[in-house]
């Protein structure tokens, strides 16, 4: 026996669940102060900037169009080079009459109505990045709440409730009363005496009671108290028929179906807690409004093809991809912003530890699929106002729009959000496959689904032609041996984007790197 | 009680694994995969395409007709460690799957090197990988 706190601790933890354990230690940790929201003060202050000096960038994403406006604003010339026709990388939107072609081919045209979008890449935006949340304020772009956490949102699993969808809120409560009455039984058994002391066992019953939900004999059983948290089989009403009448509980054995703890847990992370924004009318808001704000120094449809550097400069080399003729731009450092999973197809002249570092971080394969529908069944017939409803099949979860809720008309519903081998499954089929898929699967929570289908587009990631992956996906031992070497200054040029960062995946961890990126520039530059 | 315990813990890493990129909820779908050919076509596919040809500029390697394929250990070692861009498989799938994989794309796809593929190698492999990495 070594410490014997830790494994009742973690006894403990078992069995009043993951979740409980969770929100335990996140109250210990802000009482403490240990968790501050965001290592965002402001952008970096560049002062004194040398005259002449000049910063190239390659890729107008958010990190690098980040890096350009704080630079531009310092007094550096900048230039940045992107190799699609348009700003914003991952931050965009897919829109009636926008086509997209996958790296075999494929192309897929997309027919939504007029207002209607999908955002294939970012789509939500917790109220703690606050990087990116400075920027929205500052350029004006509007934000409207993202809903997430939907009480009134689907469950399913394929091995439990029969196969039934279930309420979020209905198997959330059932989880919370059966573990708290489990953990109650443990109590009244005197298998927790040598742990907690009577005082805390009193307590700790009492909040079991409370929190549980459970009945004078501390059971949980299924009452109008209970129903108060799940729902009622008929719902409190006015006048003569107004008494409501409790729901049934589910059994114990369903709820313990990993579906719902995975659930419930999802909602405790860091970066989907509540409150959540999207901008109004489409993700590609905020790459549109970087964009105005930098002015015409981005060169679009440019192929960086090598990046050469010395103690004086750097030259990158790129093709202009609709004439097919080379050019070459110099200036003084350059912030490199492209996907690690294609920079394998630029020549860079970089140390060997940074090159190792390059070729170190896979990329994750997500799949997302946008099915356009006649009317809003979801929020008419079902209840359901934004959020999401999670499944076991490949497509993983369905996500309802925030936005012109109780409108009219076609409206655009997330079918299908899919990560590893689920993503690839998707990402491998025919775009009729993909829709077909997610109109079977779909249909187990919304039988509506077939009759008001309109059309839909499918994005997987791992084939879209100018990333080849969807976001970065360090390991912790490739973290350990090349995080640093990646997010260093390289002699005259540096990396960017949410790769170069802690936060991979989202827009913020984007801005973050390209702060750092050009804060390393300036202090080099001045320093020279 | 220990053995749900272990079965807890290894969901618990496939599901920390993705934390921090803006990915979906709930829990990491798993899928039949029988044998190689559904291995191939409902997970390699996605990069690799249809037909192995791999991405039209070269950055994801085709694997039809692909020499680096003669000797086994190879693919398995890329399967199982990942490289660059392509992510590790040794969590993702079993060294049943993987050996299964490798054997069918040797053998189709204009690749023809018979000698058979067992768990047992992917086994060795995998063992391998993790003493290089201690």
């Amino acid at each position: 026996m070594t410490d014997s706190t830790a494994p009742s601790r973690r006894d403990l933890l078992t069995m009043i669940g993951k979740v409980g354990g969770a929100a335990a230690m996140y109250q210990a940790m802000t009482a403490l102060g240990h968790a501050a929201e965001t290592q965002f003060t402001g952008p970096p202050v560049l002062s004194g900037t040398k005259p002449g000096a000049s910063v190239v960038i390659l890729g107008a994403g958010l990190a690098g169009m980040a890096a350009a406006y704080e630079l531009q604003k310092a007094g550096y010339a900048v230039k940045i080079l992107e190799f699609q026709d348009r700003p914003g990388g991952r931050n965009y939107s897919l829109r009636g009459g926008d086509s997209f072609t996958e790296s075999d081919g494929t192309v897929q045209k997309v027919q939504f109505a007029a207002g209607n979008y999908l955002n294939p890449g970012p789509w939500r935006i917790p109220h703690h990045h606050k990087a990116l949340l400075h920027y929205c304020r500052q350029f004006g772009v509007a934000l409207e709440p993202f809903i997430q956490l939907n009480h009134n949102g689907f469950i399913h699993s394929s091995e439990a409730f029969g196969g039934k969808p279930m309420r979020y809120k209905e198997v959330a409560t059932d989880f919370k009363g059966h573990t708290s009455e489990l953990l109650a039984k443990a109590i009244s058994a005197k298998a927790l005496d040598d742990k907690l002391s009577a005082e805390d066992q009193e307590k700790l019953m009492e909040a079991l009671r409370g929190w549980g939900v459970l009945d004078k004999n501390m059971a949980y059983t299924s009452s109008l108290k209970v129903s108060a948290q799940r729902g009622y089989d008929q719902a409190p009403g006015g006048g003569r028929n107004g008494a409501p009448t409790p729901s049934q509980i589910a059994k114990l054995q369903d709820v313990l179906d990993p579906q719902v703890w995975t659930a419930m847990s999802f909602y405790f992370s860091y970066v989907m807690q509540t409150t959540m924004f999207q901008p109004t009318g489409g993700m590609d808001m905020i790459g549109k409004a970087f964009a105005k704000k930098i002015g015409k120094i981005v060169t679009y449809n440019a192929k960086a093809v090598k990046v050469a550097q010395s103690d004086k400069g750097v030259t990158v080399s790129y093709k202009d991809v609709a004439t097919g003729q080379m050019h070459d731009v110099s200036a003084d450092y350059c912030v490199c912003t492209i996907p690690l999973s294609i920079i394998s197809q630029v020549d860079m002249q970089v140390s060997p530890a940074l090159k190792a570092a390059m070729k170190a971080v896979p990329y994750g394969g997500h799949v997302k699929i946008g099915l356009e529908f006649k009317r809003r069944f979801w929020e008419e017939d079902d209840n359901i106002y934004g959020g999401h409803s999670f499944t076991d099949q490949s497509i993983t979860q369905l996500s309802y729009p925030n936005d012109k809720m109780f409108g009219n008309g076609p409206a655009v519903l997330l079918g299908a959000f899919a990560r590893d081998l689920a993503g690839f499954q998707l990402a491998g089929m025919t775009p009729q496959q993909r829709i077909e898929t997610a109109l079977k699967q779909g249909e187990v929570f919304h039988p509506q689904y077939r009759k008001e289908f309109m059309n839909g587009v499918s994005v997987p990631w791992s084939r879209v032609p100018w990333i080849l992956g969807c976001t970065s996906a360090w390991s912790e031992d490739n973290r350990k041996a090349h995080y640093k070497n990646l997010v260093t200054l390289d002699n005259r040029v540096v990396l960017a984007g949410e790769h170069a960062s802690y936060y991979g995946g989202w827009m913020e961890g984007s801005i973050l790197s390209g702060m750092d990126a050009i804060t390393q520039i300036h202090e080099h530059a001045q320093a020279a | 009680m220990r053995r749900a315990l272990l079965r807890l813990g290894a969901l618990a890493v496939l599901a920390a694994t993705p934390a921090l990129a803006d990915s979906p909820g709930g829990r990491p779908v798993k899928l039949a995969l029988p044998d190689g050919e559904q291995v191939y076509k409902q997970v390699c596919a996605a990069c690799h395409l249809a037909q192995a040809q791999g991405s039209p500029d070269g950055t994801v390697p085709a694997l039809a007709h692909n020499a680096k394929l003669a000797t086994a250990d190879y693919p398995i070692t890329v399967v199982m460690k990942g490289q660059g861009g392509m992510p590790w498989f040794s969590e993702m799938l079993t060294p049943g799957q993987v050996a299964a994989v490798v054997g069918y794309v040797r053998t189709h796809f204009d690749n023809s090197y018979a000698d058979p593929v067992a768990e047992a190698d992917v086994k060795r492999i995998a063992t391998a990988i993790k003493g290089s990495e201690e």
